[in-house]
């Protein structure tokens, strides 16, 4: 667990040098999220990793604690709405209409383009 | 000790609202399990306006009150790069349907981020509106920390990936029928993509092949939008 902690951590501080340090425009944690992608892709080169044994290692058990508690991880940062009800109030209307019609436009787009290159390059079974 | 110099005292320490925060989201995670977690009933938002109401009722500033509950908010780091571990888990589907996943990512993160700055810009919108916009689609960790690299307010952009959660999830399975959609897998990416981890949670309500393509339509669009915003947002908001 502690292990699984500290590579998390480890590659949350290498995204965060690599973001500022080379002026990234992506947020240093996703920069370490993708690393520790790329990092296990390379591993599993050498060593046959499986879904099981990642989920039953240090990292697989570290990940899973965390992401069961990620809701949670959003509240206080969301607590600070508190600061913006004036400007929220003012921009109800735009906000409401931008994320109705934002949303539809999102599902189509991403459900259309799906069929129809996968309806193009044959690509069969779902899972 | 009189009650107020208690209060006073409180105040300092962290442990009063790091309590309190964790005690609001119990409160309600039980009201949304009583709901039969139907996606209008979300925890995230009951327990921030809990947290709202209480630091209105007792006058506390959000300094304060971050003081305290900077703890937990320092895991969304740690948590974030968790989101690695369930993306490559699922690899192995990536690699089967690649080119109409990647295209449907490109696009569906594209369209996302465009269609609210315009529609917001076109009612007028300010600046600031418009950065806290752009990243909605994604989940909430990672769009914060977009926002704050463009200078932006990240807790708006916390409610507003809330909300986008919350319509995306009430709206798939209505909007999907209508147009005769009946591949699962196509139905939970548009959720996943659209309406990250709310959506993703309504897809697995509904179908586990859905669920299955909805969470790794979450993970890529996390690093994919980030990606793209930067490039996109000059242009979009001129």
């Amino acid at each position: 667990m502690i292990r699984g902690f500290f590579i998390l951590l480890a590659f949350q501080l290498v995204g965060e040098v690599a973001a500022r340090g080379l002026a990234l425009p992506a947020p240093g944690p996703v920069i370490g999220l993708a690393l520790l992608v790329v990092a296990l892709s390379l591993y599993q080169r050498w060593r046959p990793l499986d879904e099981e044994a990642l989920a039953e290692s240090d990292l697989g058990k570290a990940a899973r604690g965390l992401l069961a508690a990620l809701p949670l991880l959003f509240v206080p940062a969301g607590v600070g709405v508190v600061q913006y009800m004036g400007l929220l109030r003012e921009q109800g209307l735009a906000l409401a209409v931008a994320l109705v019609v934002s949303t539809i436009a999102t599902l189509l787009a991403t459900v259309g383009v799906f069929l129809l290159v996968k309806r193009l390059t044959g690509a069969k079974g779902e899972a | 000790m009189t009650p107020f110099r208690l209060w006073v005292y409180l105040q300092t320490t962290p442990l009063f609202w790091l309590t309190a925060t964790l005690a609001a989201f119990l409160v309600a995670d039980a009201l949304a399990k009583a709901a039969g977690r139907r996606p209008i009933v979300n925890h995230v938002l009951i327990a921030i306006a809990l947290l709202g109401g209480l630091l209105e009722l007792t006058g506390t500033d959000y300094q304060t009150y971050f003081n305290g509950a900077q703890f937990v908010h320092f895991l969304l780091g740690p948590a974030t790069v968790a989101l690695g571990v369930p993306i490559y888990a699922n690899f192995a589907l990536v690699r089967r349907n690649v080119w109409p996943l990647a295209a449907a990512l490109l696009i569906g993160a594209t369209v996302a981020i465009a269609s609210a700055v315009l529609v917001a810009k076109a009612f007028g919108a300010p600046r600031a509106i418009l950065i806290a916009l752009a990243p909605k689609s994604i989940t909430a960790g990672v769009a914060m920390a977009v926002t704050e690299a463009l200078g932006g307010a990240p807790p708006l952009t916390a409610v507003l990936v809330i909300a986008t959660g919350i319509l995306g999830a009430v709206i798939v399975t209505p909007l999907m029928d209508a147009l005769g959609v009946t591949d699962y897998a196509a139905r939970g990416f548009a959720v996943g993509l659209a309406s990250h981890g709310i959506g993703t949670a309504r897809a697995f309500a509904v179908d586990p092949v859905a669920g299955v393509f909805a969470g790794l339509a979450m993970g890529l669009n996390a690093i994919v939008t980030p990606a793209v915003i930067p490039a996109l947002l000059p242009w979009l908001i001129g």
